[in-house]
């Protein structure tokens, strides 16, 4: 492990701001990227087990064309969305709890 | 040689180039600085931005290529625009934000600044090459189809018909032309101002048709419920009623996909290399299902790995605006892939004449054939609006990726590592010098392509960047044990298998190298050449880990700083501290 850079050794730069700000942002990222592979991979699946299912008809579409053709566009639209909201909120929440510790004289 | 045009279709395309051309001139006044050059002088609004964007990501595979692939392959051919428009959302959930604060100029520049490598700069530069010839590749398709079409009555020397390379050398001069006059900024204009001609373009002459002709659903209604219309049946089958619109099938050919084939998950696309092998349909279902994931993985990693898209994020003013113009893109590409199926599908029924040719005369051209069906002026106006979307589209693909190789090639080469004390006037003279020769080599290559799918070629350009680009993205931004051997290792290794195996998949399928015994022995490794991603990505991946690990003690010193800058919130200002300290060595 490198050793701490002697010019810097306040609360912005030091491991433990590091280590959060890694941590939220890549598990925010990993919840949102779960929940539309989890759609996106689970598809080939249900249309190699349950092919009678996926093809039926709904106002002339195959259910499985429906799905891939159509909805999942809205569904790729409300994860991202919830992810830029969620992100600019918790950079901002970074920003300010690193403000904090600067207030405080930088005491860890 | 003119006189046997239509001229509806003759001055739409007419006008899109014209426009195109005076867009980029007017621009190139403004490109006074190398900055203004290479990133669009950093100062673009979320709103062109995001239109810019959408413009230069819908190339010549969305537009043309989709349709295309779902009118020839049916339901598989569908993964393709959704994957395009998920790879994206990948792109911003793990690669966006942290690249932007990084703040380098180009990839090659990420790599060198995280790893302290010019070496790895040099590699990073072949990739960006690389990826990009196979991407204008289907863009010269496009342009070659597109013209052929417009011009497809004219005499030439005696044949009837503008041949195929004669479309792909026009436009690939004038699009060379174009960069290197105006550079970066002058595309920004450009490919936004595309965007909405292409949404147009693709939308319009949709619903014309579904008024005139049946719906989305009602024409997919008509394939596979009874016997498929075939040659035997010389009548066009009974139409049925549904909604107060007549839905009557044409006559399919022979080359045809039958109903159950095309409507059906795992059709002729994932099948082809099972069925080749002779297997039964029960035995090719779980092969298909391999190149489905292979395809997936390969088009929703590739998106992030993309050079030329990911250059894009340079030119929002901040993270905050690049986030919000990732959402923009989301939307108005999510909306425009809606739109191209339906093509695919109405062409199927209206117009199966398609199946029949090949090359530039086959479904690839269903964009712009396909509003023909309504014959006389209003068909050749709609059609004409469609050649417009076509030339847009790959004109703005092209310039975008001719922007980002030339770039890497002045920037990267040129001024770092040839000639570091170079001026900016002299870069910029050489970013014109590297227009010519990068245009000049796509040009030729794309007039060899003319017989491969638009949107498979796509779809090999984005197999290679997945295997190369997105994983050393993805572990450089979230794993701080990276070091540039493994770095360098895991791209080299994913990169180059996957490129080989395109390679070898594009020589046997244009009867270059004689394969076809090989693979209908071994149907599992034509698979896995087609579609290399569901293998080259882990290997990449793995290799990275594996060798990082061994070199662990070459990790650069300052990497918590280089992580804090990818990191941390821009408002702390850890970014411009990073880049002092850089300058105080």
């Amino acid at each position: 492990m490198p050793t701490p850079d002697p010019k810097h050794t306040d609360f912005i730069h030091s491991e433990e701001f590091l280590a959060e700000l890694q941590r939220r942002q890549f598990r925010l990222s990993v919840i949102c990227a779960a929940s539309f592979l989890t759609a996106l991979l689970a598809l080939p699946a249900l249309n190699f087990f349950l092919p009678d299912l996926m093809a039926t008809r709904i106002g002339g579409f195959p259910f499985t064309w429906l799905l891939l053709g159509v909805l999942f566009f809205p569904l790729v639209w409300t994860i991202s969305w919830i992810f830029i909201q969620r992100s600019i909120a918790l950079e901002n929440r970074e920003a300010e709890n690193a403000r904090q510790h600067a207030a405080n004289g930088n005491r860890r | 040689m003119i006189a046997a045009v239509d001229l509806w279709i003759f001055a739409c395309s007419f006008i899109t180039v014209g426009a195109t051309l005076a867009m980029g001139y007017w621009a190139a006044g403004k490109a006074k600085t190398a900055s203004d050059f290479f990133v669009a002088g950093r100062g673009v609004s979320v709103g062109w931005n995001a239109s810019a964007i959408s413009g230069e990501y819908l190339s010549a595979a969305s537009f043309m290529g989709v349709a295309g692939t779902v009118m020839s392959s049916g339901y598989d051919a569908l993964w393709y625009p959704v994957c395009y428009a998920c790879g994206y959302l990948f792109l911003l959930l793990f690669i966006a934000g942290p690249l932007r604060r990084f703040g380098a100029y180009t990839i090659p520049d990420f790599a060198e600044g995280r790893f302290d490598s010019p070496m790895f700069r040099k590699i990073a530069v072949i990739f960006v090459l690389f990826i990009g010839f196979f991407y204008t590749m289907p863009q010269m398709k496009g342009a070659g189809t597109t013209l052929a079409y417009v011009f497809k009555e004219i005499s030439w020397f005696g044949a009837t018909g503008l041949p195929y390379w004669v479309g792909v050398l026009v436009v690939g001069a004038v699009i060379t032309l174009n960069v290197a006059i105006g550079g970066m900024k002058g595309i920004t204009l450009v490919q936004a101002v595309q965007y909405w001609l292409k949404m147009f373009a693709i939308s319009a002459p949709i619903f014309v048709l579904v008024a005139l002709y049946g719906g989305y659903g009602t024409h997919l209604g008509k394939n596979g419920i009874g016997p498929a219309p075939t040659n035997a049946i010389a009548t066009a089958q009974a139409p049925a009623e549904q909604g107060g619109t007549t839905v009557v099938r044409a006559a399919l050919p022979a080359a045809a996909p039958d109903d159950a084939t095309w409507i059906n998950p795992f059709g002729r696309l994932s099948s082809k290399a099972a069925k080749a092998a002779k297997l039964s349909a029960t035995e090719s279902r779980p092969y298909a299902l391999l190149y489905t994931y292979s395809l997936i993985i390969a088009l929703v990693c590739g998106t992030a790995g993309l050079p030329h898209i990911l250059v894009r994020f340079y030119t929002n003013p901040d993270g905050v605006a690049a986030k919000r113009t990732t959402m923009w893109v989301m939307i108005l590409i999510g909306v425009f892939y809606l739109f191209p199926p339906v093509f695919g599908v109405l062409g199927r029924n209206l117009m199966p004449a398609l199946y029949e040719g090949a090359g530039s005369k086959g479904t690839d051209k269903v964009v712009l054939e396909l509003p023909r069906v309504l014959n006389g002026t209003w068909g050749s106006i709609l059609s004409g609006i469609t050649c417009a979307g076509a030339f847009a589209a790959f004109m703005s693909t092209f310039s975008g990726l001719l922007v980002s190789m030339t770039g890497a090639l002045a920037h990267d080469v040129y001024g770092r590592i040839l000639a570091p004390a170079s001026t900016p006037a002299q870069r910029m003279q050489m970013f014109k010098w590297c227009a010519f020769g990068v245009g000049g080599l796509a040009t030729v290559l794309g007039c060899f392509v003319e017989k491969l799918e638009i949107n498979f070629m796509v779809g090999q350009a984005f197999a290679i960047a997945a295997a190369s680009y997105f994983p050393l993205l993805f572990m450089s931004v979230w794993w701080r044990g990276m070091t540039m051997k493994g770095a360098a290792t895991g791209m080299l290794a994913g990169g180059v298998c996957a490129l080989s195996a395109v390679v070898l998949t594009n020589l046997s399928d244009l009867k270059k190298v004689d394969l076809t015994a090989f693979w209908v022995e071994h149907p599992l490794v034509r698979i896995l050449c087609e579609q290399p991603a569901i293998w080259c990505v882990p290997l990449a991946i793995t290799l990275m880990v594996v060798v990082s690990k061994l070199t662990r003690a070459e990790i650069p010193a300052d990497i918590r700083m280089k992580m804090l800058v990818l990191h941390a919130p821009e408002a702390l200002g850890l970014k411009q501290e990073y880049v002092r300290d850089q300058e105080g060595h």
